[in-house]
């Protein structure tokens, strides 16, 4: 087990994690509900925390899973404060269409 | 084909299909569902690595945690009516267009890298258990004891963060 990118190879997990990425571009884009465009927020989040570990097990350094661990514990934060910032649009407006949120538009 | 490499393709497929299904379903309960699945399949991914602590992490955090965090909301708003206007057809065509044009490009910027990261050289040995992780977090000299630090702090102002926006507003001034 412990030589498995010789197995699978690096390129696999690079283009899984350029297409898991995109994926998330993609909803960021393509959709009008703000939770999915979370969702979508920690799709991209996750498809660099792969390669970060693909890489991690390339280079046999465990560094690259530690910057993992923080990036995991920066999107915990970063998940609470802005669903809290959703509940707290919902309850202003009514709705999490970001087609509505255009207060701030000179 | 290798059994591994089976592991591998399957995982893939499933972790590409539900973050695809993620975005494309219209209600927000099947799309934190299909997140699960994408990251227990992601987890599995970990695990293929034989990373254990970041795939018990992922598994405790994304899948536990943040879900738990996503659902809740999403029953809180009571949004799990199918009632969503799509966007116009120019930006939904842009956003297609996008999808494609950034994975071209990206793929086609990291197959020719190869040269740049250098071959794999595994060595035989444990750089990756709990243990040796720990050590590696929490060393005395070279270790990450101050980020470790900031991060708690970080957790903190987040969760006080968020008890102060989702409070209710004070009504009757």
């Amino acid at each position: 087990m412990n030589n498995i990118l010789n197995e699978i190879g690096i390129e696999n997990y690079i283009f899984l994690s350029i297409l898991l990425f995109c994926i998330g571009v993609f909803g960021v884009l393509y959709r009008r509900n703000a939770i999915i465009v979370f969702m979508s927020i920690e799709i991209m989040l996750n498809a660099v925390n792969l390669l970060f570990v693909a890489f991690s097990t390339y280079h046999q350094d465990a560094k690259g899973q530690v910057f993992v661990f923080f990036s995991m514990a920066v999107a915990a934060a970063e998940v609470a404060v802005g669903l809290a910032l959703l509940v707290s649009v919902f309850r202003n407006i009514g709705s999490v269409d970001i087609s509505n949120l255009k207060n701030l538009k000179g | 084909m290798a059994p591994i490499l089976i592991i591998f393709y399957v995982l893939a497929a499933i972790t590409l299909s539900t973050a695809f299904l993620t975005i494309y379903s219209r209600n927000p309960i099947h799309s934190a569902i299909y997140l699960v699945i994408c990251m227990v399949s992601i987890m599995g991914h970990y695990l293929l690595f034989n990373a254990q602590f970041l795939a018990l992490v992922q598994l405790i955090v994304y899948s536990g945690a943040i879900m738990v965090l996503f659902l809740f909301t999403i029953m809180l708003m009571n949004l799990n009516n199918e009632d969503e206007v799509h966007k116009p057809r120019i930006t939904r065509l842009g956003a297609i267009t996008v999808l494609v044009l950034l994975s071209t490009i990206l793929i086609v910027l990291f197959k020719n890298s190869k040269p740049f990261f250098g071959d794999y050289a595994p060595i035989d040995g444990d750089f990756q258990s709990i243990k040796k992780l720990g050590a590696v977090l929490l060393d005395d000299k070279n270790g990450f004891m101050v980020p470790f630090e900031f991060a708690s702090v970080l957790l903190l102002v987040a969760m006080i963060g968020a008890v102060l926006l989702s409070k209710k507003e004070k009504t009757g001034k």
